[in-house]
């Protein structure tokens, strides 16, 4: 295997859930062989704040955080977040966004402005863009929790990992009453980004 | 077997593998989930959390001393609060190993200061290992409770937020044997009365002298080499960053960081053409070798503040001459909107701020969630320096300014127990009159929830006597101690009012739990009937994130508000708030009784 490094990048806003698919994501990463490395600060940014995740993975991994511009996945579990981390993402990179809109307090007032039209913005720096409406999906599945799953089958069709490794990870990641449901978000993802196929 | 382990997690193996009898702390990030770890995954090591870090460093002490290894896990500032003892147990050395984790917040993600504890070590005299890694940190674990034996010492090992946080592979391994040990009872060493002291003083310097030795001969100070004419000085987080950005160069990493390897540097550095120190804030190890007359740059390139990444080693390495081009963002970063971090939707805190922003008092703060207060849009709290500063702070600017100007000292309840009893006892033995609200949430929260003396509940998981804050005050000498609902906006308003103008300390202790205990505080969310919203905005103004703007304007083009009903716990407080009284409990669900 060469040693060439895969990054990805995932952000949200605290509470979000992005720390479960940054796990499963690494975890398959690891089983599949490679070295990983994920980079997250806890704290603070739990109450509300924005969460970033780093995820490394290659033959040998030395820093646990990502290069500016080095990003080639972006996922991003809001909206204007993803904007928030363009200088992050390669020019030829992806981003998966889920439409998911969550207006701070701060930008109520007179001072700052929630962009009207995130992914809009989005799509005129990137042409890899990839927009879903994964609350609403994952509220029909039955769990508005389930955008990490959903959001990860999304990106599973760019990466390389075998459907069935993807499928024993979050069977032994996730707990076990909600491992069907997960994957069947997950399923769902995979659809969604034109690649059904297992 | 193989695992994916953070920092800390890692630490807690190592722990484990170690031999470990007992494991003490306090809360504080980046360091909490070792402790966490420990209880959860090792419960053959016997853990807690003691109500502040001296604490836990002395129930360290005596478990070293009675015989078991003892791990001690704190923050970097948690460090201070321990440093009497920590200086002092440096002179009478232990007798099974003892290791202290300072963990470090360069960037101060989530601290007060960014201080760098290395210099903590050399102060002491003691040695440091800092890992670069999850393996290292487990490796180092162990290695340091080996040291700390062979030496007789007791040894810090340093982590960064970094550290503790990133993941990586971790091979673990089979637990040690250790043979039987139990107290010896030594008073010339143990008991650091002057005449001994100075006999003691003795043997620091000498067992300095011997980890000099070591640390020129350890392997946890490492050279490697790539064949190039560039040398780099590195230890810790920033050894990955550089290796990341220029792998071609040669590596002296520093795993051993007190005492320094002076001449095993020094022959490295003769031996390139061009050598470089990478640090992460302070100069510590350049400091160290220009003191020996090892000329080598660092901070000249590199910023003491803050966190480096690659990004900022990069630079520094262009800037030096060392490399010519650097990778970076293709796309320019976008100007946003900031997202600081804020109190939970239906966090109790948030009724005493509120209150005390329309009494319009000085407050003092502290450390905990209510420090958020300090951000927009609530903006009211004028002080916060360490754990239990509050209430000090408080007498202090009451002495100066008087009674009739209102100051309130604004404290968690493990921030109270953990240092703000005393702070207490000293308004009412110094007849002070301010008023301390004490915002008892049931928990550790800010760090994630842990237990602590008032909770009921040990790390391990047993029932526990509970302290009852109103007894306690009242011990203290509080004459005037009163139990308020920080739901109750009206009723809390009034009793502040009362408080603050009554001479003498008074508590005000607000009663209600954590949002993020398993609990739901209420059954249904509340909605905002579109129709009465005339969006003057004093809901925004409360900064609850279950509240936002509408794309529905008012007839003068003011967004009107919507309440996600996922986040909003029926607190209520906003439809407190609310004028024109547009806010009401959602109507109960259909089929449900």
């Amino acid at each position: 295997m060469e040693n060439k490094t895969t990054n990805i990048l995932i952000v949200g806003v605290g509470g979000q859930g992005v720390l479960l698919a940054s796990e499963l994501l690494s975890e398959t990463a690891m089983q599949a062989g490679y070295d990983v490395k994920k980079s997250e600060v806890h704290g603070m940014s739990q109450r509300g704040g924005v969460v970033t995740s780093h995820i490394k993975y290659a033959k040998k991994v030395y820093s646990p955080i990502i290069q500016y511009g080095q990003t080639d996945i972006l996922i991003s579990f809001e909206q204007a977040e993803a904007l928030r981390a363009v200088d992050w993402l390669k020019k030829e990179g992806l981003a998966v966004v889920s439409r998911t809109r969550l207006v701070p307090p701060i930008a109520t007032g007179k001072k700052f402005h929630y962009p009207d039209d995130p992914v809009a913005d989005l799509k005129k720096k990137f042409r890899r863009v990839i927009d879903v409406d994964a609350d609403a999906i994952a509220r029909e599945l039955g769990d508005s929790r389930l955008v990490n799953t959903l959001l990860l089958g999304v990106v599973s069709s760019s990466l390389e990992f075998d459907y069935a490794l993807w499928e024993t990870v979050i069977r032994n990641l996730v707990k076990a009453k909600f491992v069907d449901i997960n994957l069947k978000a997950f399923a769902r993802g995979r659809e969604l980004s034109g690649n059904g196929k297992k | 077997m193989r695992r994916l382990l953070s920092g800390n997690e890692a630490v807690a193996r190592g722990a484990f593998e170690a031999g470990v009898k007992l494991a003490a702390g306090y809360p504080g990030t980046p360091s909490t989930e070792i402790l966490e770890t420990v209880a959860m995954e090792y419960r053959s090591i016997y853990s807690q959390w003691s109500p502040n870090e001296k604490v836990a460093f002395e129930v360290g002490i005596g478990a070293s001393l009675g015989g078991g290894r003892a791990l001690v896990t704190m923050k970097h500032v948690g460090l201070n609060v321990a440093a009497d003892p920590f200086m002092t147990f440096a002179y009478t050395g232990v007798n099974v190993g003892f290791v202290v984790i300072s963990a470090d917040d360069p960037e101060m993600h989530s601290s007060q200061n960014e201080q760098d504890n290395r210099f903590f070590a050399k102060f002491a005299q003691i040695p440091f290992l800092e890992p670069s890694d999850s393996q290292e940190s487990k490796d180092f674990t162990l290695k340091a409770f080996e040291i700390s034996e062979k030496f007789d010492t007791p040894v810090m090992l340093r982590m960064t937020t970094r550290i503790s946080h990133s993941k990586g592979i971790v091979e673990e391994g089979e637990p040690v044997t250790l043979p039987e040990s139990g107290f010896k009872r030594d008073m010339q060493k143990y008991v650091m009365i002057p005449a001994n002291a100075k006999k003691r003083h003795v043997v620091v310097g000498e067992r300095l002298e011997k980890l000099r030795q070591y640390s020129e001969e350890t392997d946890l100070n490492r050279i490697e080499n790539n064949g190039s004419s560039v040398g780099i000085i590195t230890g810790g987080i920033a050894y990955q960053y550089a290796k990341d950005v220029f792998p071609d160069a040669d590596y002296f990493k520093i795993g051993f960081g007190f005492p320094l390897p002076i001449e095993k540097i020094r022959k490295f550095v003769s031996a390139h053409k061009t050598n470089l120190i990478v640090e992460e804030l302070e100069p510590y190890y350049e400091e160290q070798l220009k003191a020996a007359g090892i000329n080598v740059d660092g901070k000249k390139y590199f910023s003491r503040l803050g966190e480096l990444s690659p990004y900022r080693v990069a630079q520094g390495l262009k800037e030096a001459g060392i490399i010519k081009e650097i990778v970076g963002a293709e796309i320019p970063p976008e100007e946003l909107f900031p997202r600081p971090p804020i109190l939970c939707p239906g966090c109790p805190h948030r009724g005493a701020f509120m209150a005390l922003k329309k009494l319009g008092v000085a407050v003092t703060g502290d450390i905990g969630c209510y420090t958020l207060s300090v951000l927009p849009p609530l903006e009211i709290m004028d002080t916060c320096i360490c754990m239990g500063a509050s209430i000090g702070n408080a007498i202090g600017m009451e002495k100066v300014r008087g009674h009739k100007k209102g100051v309130v000292a604004v404290i968690g309840d493990s921030t109270f127990l953990h240092s703000g009893i005393t702070g207490l006892l000293d308004a009412v033995y110094n007849k002070s009159n301010v008023t301390v609200i004490i915002l008892d949430n049931r928990i550790t929260a800010m760090t994630g929830g842990q237990q602590h003396p008032a909770t009921g509940h040990t790390l391990m998981g047993e029932k526990t006597r509970e302290v009852n804050f109103v007894e306690l005050a009242k011990a203290l000498g509080v004459e005037s101690v009163r139990e308020v609902d920080p739901y109750d906006y009206d009723g809390l308003l009034k009793v502040l009012k009362e408080e603050i103008a009554r001479p003498g300390p008074s508590v005000v202790i607000t009663n209600r739990a954590c949002v993020l205990m398993p609990k739901r505080i209420m059954d249904r969310p509340y909605v905002v009937i579109s129709e009465e919203c005339n969006g003057c905005s004093a809901c925004f103004r409360i900064g609850c994130p279950a509240i936002m703007p509408s794309k529905e304007l008012t007839k003068h083009n003011q967004p009107k508000a919507i309440i996600d009903p996922v986040l909003c716990t029926g607190c209520s407080l906003c439809a407190q708030v609310c004028q024109p009284e547009a806010i009401v409990l959602a109507p109960e669900p259909a089929g449900v009784k």
